[in-house]
């Protein structure tokens, strides 16, 4: 069984947790050309390496940032958001 | 024999063949490089050959022929899709398959089964009506049956699941199933014999890329020149697109399969169940080959997990409680390489030279023939073959998607 620990939490298995992707800048819809909101709306980072996620402990709803190597699926740190990514 | 196996192995010329010739070095140009060693890029040098003259090829692959999602698949073929885009192309694909044996003159034990894709809630039925009535408007055999048409079909199911009652089926009579790594080392051989050039252990390194033309191709045994590349890596592509510097919405999701001990014949068709999040087949051999959904969250690497085994061996349990002393023999994972939309991403890129033949998820192997196909007709012509103008990847930024969520796999 997999283990993510929660910030809040502790270490629970990974079943308990939502994955919701890689934390991207959403730029300003207001300014933004067509095709750079396209490109927010659809395009990955497909490629492995480190990446800052969000995941959400789904039991008590606590969302949180893990930095996760994609490639070896280890996690590095996870901590909470607090207004800068 | 054993005096017969000993003579072969001191033998100075072997008298048989092998499926490929050995090619010392890679020549300084090709007219066309392949990155990806698989079904769908060894179908494409085949028919750049047979359907188009073009046979200075040379097929890169960083491991071994069909070792990564060619032998990784469940070997199911089907093309009750959902979209007219899908539909239309998956079925030239089953059409392309019948033959290939003869093709070939290599069995590929290629075996028509039936394929059910059972409905255990009323939501479920609705889109089996609507996969069955777009099936039926394009000529596929499809349509839409009860439960006792299961139950005569599957003897052995248990109807109610535990606690999802299946209510009914989008019965496919087509569906079948075949030996995958044969598929790739038919293609590579009938490639092989047209001229084309097969490199294993070879990975590319770069992507030469000058005033917006694909010039060449460095790899980890040199540097050769090309104006036009295919990519076709599956869940490499991200790593293979970055060298070229285009951005697509394809993300890395594993997706894990397993089979169990060989017994009896006792299961003929193919079964999905989108509810249970499982599908099952039994294979010429006798192993129950079976699925799940995807894993979860992204990852780039193939290895295989203990919650996979559990979850899908206990779904399998309320579909069929009699298998509960049968083991599980092996598993394993491979990169699945998503889309939004669950359509692949094929032909032309802004890169000129650079064609892509990506997106293949979960659904990639029944497409190895028509993928090769059209990949080639989009090469050889440089323009899109008519059967994958829907899914090049411009349809992203146009906001035109080509929704084949609901056909293409099971429990998204």
């Amino acid at each position: 069984m997999k283990i993510l620990t929660c910030p809040i939490n502790g270490s629970r298995p990974v079943s308990e947790f939502y994955y919701w992707g890689e934390i991207r800048p959403m730029p300003n819809p207001d300014t933004c050309s067509d095709d750079e909101w396209a490109a927010y709306v659809f395009n990955r980072n497909g490629a492995p390496g480190v990446k800052k996620e969000w995941w959400c402990h789904t039991a008590s709803n606590i969302w949180f940032i893990a930095e996760r190597d994609t490639e070896k699926d280890v996690v590095l740190r996870t901590y909470l958001f607090e207004g800068e990514i | 024999m054993p005096w017969r196996l000993l003579r072969f192995g001191v033998a100075k010329k072997h008298p048989e063949p092998r499926m490929f010739t050995y090619h010392e070095k890679l020549k300084p140009s090709y007219d066309v490089v392949i990155i990806g060693g698989g079904g769908h890029g060894l179908s494409s040098a085949y028919y750049l050959g047979k359907d188009h003259g073009i046979t200075n090829v040379a097929v890169l692959e960083k491991g071994y022929i069909g070792g990564g999602n060619t032998g990784r698949n469940t070997t199911i073929i089907r093309s009750n899709y959902l979209t007219p885009e899908g539909v239309k192309f998956y079925d030239e694909s089953v059409n392309l398959w019948q033959d290939l044996s003869q093709d070939f003159d290599l069995n590929l034990f290629y075996a028509n089964r039936g394929h059910f894709t059972l409905a255990h809630t009323d939501s479920a039925m609705r889109t089996m009506r609507w996969r069955a009535e777009v099936n039926k408007h394009y000529g596929v055999d499809s349509e839409v049956v009860g439960p006792d048409f299961v139950k005569r079909e599957a003897p052995m199911i248990d109807l109610s699941c535990g606690h999802a009652p299946i209510l009914g089926a989008l019965y496919h009579a087509p569906g079948s199933v075949a030996r995958h790594d044969t598929v790739a080392w038919g293609y590579g051989r009938g490639a092989d014999m047209r001229g084309a050039e097969i490199h294993q252990q070879t990975e590319v390194l770069g992507i030469d890329v000058q005033s917006g033309k694909v010039k060449g191709v460095l790899t980890s045994r040199g540097y050769i020149s090309t104006n036009k590349v295919i990519c076709a890596v599956a869940g490499y592509t991200p790593r293979i697109l970055n060298m070229v510097d285009i951005k697509t919405p394809i993300y890395i999701h594993p997706l894990q399969a397993m089979v169990s001990e060989p017994i009896k014949a006792w299961l003929n068709p193919i079964l999905v169940s989108g509810s249970l999040h499982i599908y099952i087949s039994q294979s010429s051999r006798g192993e129950l080959v079976m699925g799940a959904s995807l894993d979860p969250y992204e990852v780039q690497s193939t290895r295989s997990t203990l919650d996979f085994v559990e979850g899908l061996s206990s779904h399998m349990l309320d579909m069929f409680p009699f298998l509960s002393n049968v083991k599980v023999m092996r598993q394993w994972a491979g990169m699945a390489d998503m889309t939004p939309d669950f359509a692949p991403i094929m032909g032309k890129t802004p890169v000129e030279g650079f064609y892509l033949d990506s997106g293949w998820g979960t659904w990639g192997f029944k497409a190895t023939p028509v993928c090769g196909k059209t990949m080639s007709y989009t090469v050889a012509n440089d323009t899109n073959h008519p059967l994958i103008t829907g899914f090049s990847l411009d349809r992203f930024r146009n906001y035109s998607l080509t929704g084949e969520k609901g056909a293409a796999s099971v429990g998204h």
